[in-house]
């Protein structure tokens, strides 16, 4: 049914996602639990940030990350004196990219999730004597699980339907760099109907499958209460 | 004063009466020609080419899908034959409008030699080409590395263009070494505009025949017509050879 680049395309879209989602819990963690516990004046202007690529139109952030990452651009010229080359028209260069595109998606389910959270188990487990790190660990992650599933499901979902940023800074490497929707893209231009048909319902398929599982997720809680 | 107001209702009158709009798509690499030739066609004539830039394959999935494009002016001969075919063309309104000349080109002054003998020594980061299997520009440079014995040796380097435009932006935002475009992009009144570059010799390759049509919605569209034949003037040649493309 699907051919052997479409598989590829698939597979290397869901290595992309799943490595994008993973650094993103990394970094995006603790920028949410900043953003959901300060009262400095940087929050706006951070979480306005933060927020940006939910608005900027992808052609905008590929054409910056286009020009950035290139040979003369100041992350072009830093990856080149680390002796990694540049990051155009590669693997990593997706990933870098995709990071970026699926930030907020990663931020704001987890600020939203810590926040609700309130000072106050907090202040309990201090009274018990917990660390901030030992707080972390035993009381927040486990009260703000719903918010990391949701923010891991959201920011995999979202890499896996970018398309306008990976087409500017990707040159449409088999295997590296063409992701289902460039292919899927590719079929539409080359006139493929049928195939750019199959890929498509499978985009469809998944898509709609994740959607679903959270809705279904998000509507348990209110049951049982 | 009354006067003067009645004078330019008559004149606005007067151009209104014939000048017309008409939609047109054109190929990438044909841009900057048709820029030109959009603003002489509407001193000489009063009539308004509204121009869409774009690769021809989308286009081609545009119009058979209802876009408002009245006239299409491909990258290649078999996209408005396919048109014509299905019925989404006015039959009999095809013709070549230029003849395309592929260069391999780099941004930066000396990299490219007269030869194009950059290919062989493999000093290179990337080579820029547009996507093979729908531009013809692409289908080209595969051609002639082909002819070279090189295809094998450079396809690990290849990163794809979506458009002819997009091949270009990767090469002069510094991000590939090297590129195949069209003439046309990096040329200018019978020089390279910058960079340096090889013309790649016709014989290399097919030739890229660049035809023209009239889509069925610009059927009974006076402007379609007019800019039909303008394409065919002295003047509209005259721009599109100092582009570097050929004429048939």
């Amino acid at each position: 049914m699907l051919t052997d680049t479409d598989l590829q395309a698939i597979w290397l879209t869901v290595r992309l996602a799943g490595i994008t989602t993973l650094i993103l819990f990394i970094i995006g963690t603790p920028i949410a639990w900043w953003l959901a516990r300060t009262r400095s004046w940087w929050k706006g202007p951070c979480g306005a940030v933060v927020a940006l690529p939910l608005v900027l139109p992808p052609s905008v952030l590929g054409f910056y990350l286009l020009l950035a990452m290139g040979p003369n651009g100041p992350v072009g010229q830093l990856t080149q004196s680390l002796g990694l080359g540049t990051l155009p028209f590669t693997f990593w260069g997706l990933v870098v990219a995709s990071v970026f595109y699926s930030l907020p998606f990663m931020v704001q389910p987890l600020q939203n999730a810590f926040e609700a959270i309130g000072e106050r188990p907090l202040e309990v487990a201090a009274t018990l004597r917990a660390s901030p790190l030992d707080t972390f660990f035993s009381v927040v992650l486990p009260l703000a699980r719903p918010g990391f599933v949701t923010a891991g499901i959201l920011s995999f979902a979202h890499t896996v339907g970018e398309f306008g940023v990976v087409l500017m800074i990707g040159g449409n490497i088999p295997g590296v760099t063409r992701v289902a929707s460039v292919q899927i893209y590719d079929h539409v231009e080359a006139m493929e109907y049928a195939d750019a048909h199959r890929l498509s319902a499978v985009m469809l398929a998944f898509s709609f499958a994740v959607l679903l599982a959270m809705y279904l997720r998000r509507d348990k809680p209110r049951r049982e209460a | 004063m009354k006067r003067l107001s009645v004078l330019f209702t008559a004149l606005l009158a007067a151009t209104g009466l014939h000048a017309a709009e008409v939609q047109v798509a054109v190929a990438a690499n044909f841009t900057e020609p048709a820029k030109q030739i959009a603003a002489e066609f509407a001193r000489d004539t009063g009539h308004l080419a509204k121009l869409s830039f774009g690769s021809t394959g989308k286009f081609y999935t545009q119009v058979t899908n209802g876009a408002p494009f009245e006239m299409l002016l491909a990258a290649d001969d078999s996209t408005p034959a396919r048109l014509e075919r299905e019925g989404h063309a006015v039959a009999g309104s095809r013709f070549t409008y230029a003849v395309g000349t592929l260069v391999l080109w780099s941004s930066k002054a000396n990299f490219v030699d007269a030869g194009g003998e950059v290919l062989k020594s493999g000093r290179f980061n990337k080579l820029s080409i547009a996507n093979p299997k729908t531009a013809p520009y692409g289908a080209a440079a595969v051609e002639t590395l082909k002819k070279l014995n090189l295809l094998e040796a450079v396809q690990a380097k290849f990163v794809q263009g979506e458009n002819i435009s997009q091949t270009l932006q990767f090469v002069s935002t510094g991000n590939a070494d090297l590129g195949f475009v069209a003439l046309s992009q990096v040329f200018q009144d019978g020089r390279i505009t910058g960079g340096s570059a090889w013309i790649v010799p016709a014989e290399m390759h097919d030739p890229i025949l660049q035809d023209a049509v009239i889509l069925k919605r610009g059927e009974n569209n006076p402007a379609a017509g007019a800019l039909q034949a303008y394409l065919k003037g002295d003047k509209a040649r005259a721009i599109i050879r100092r582009f570097g493309y050929a004429i048939r």
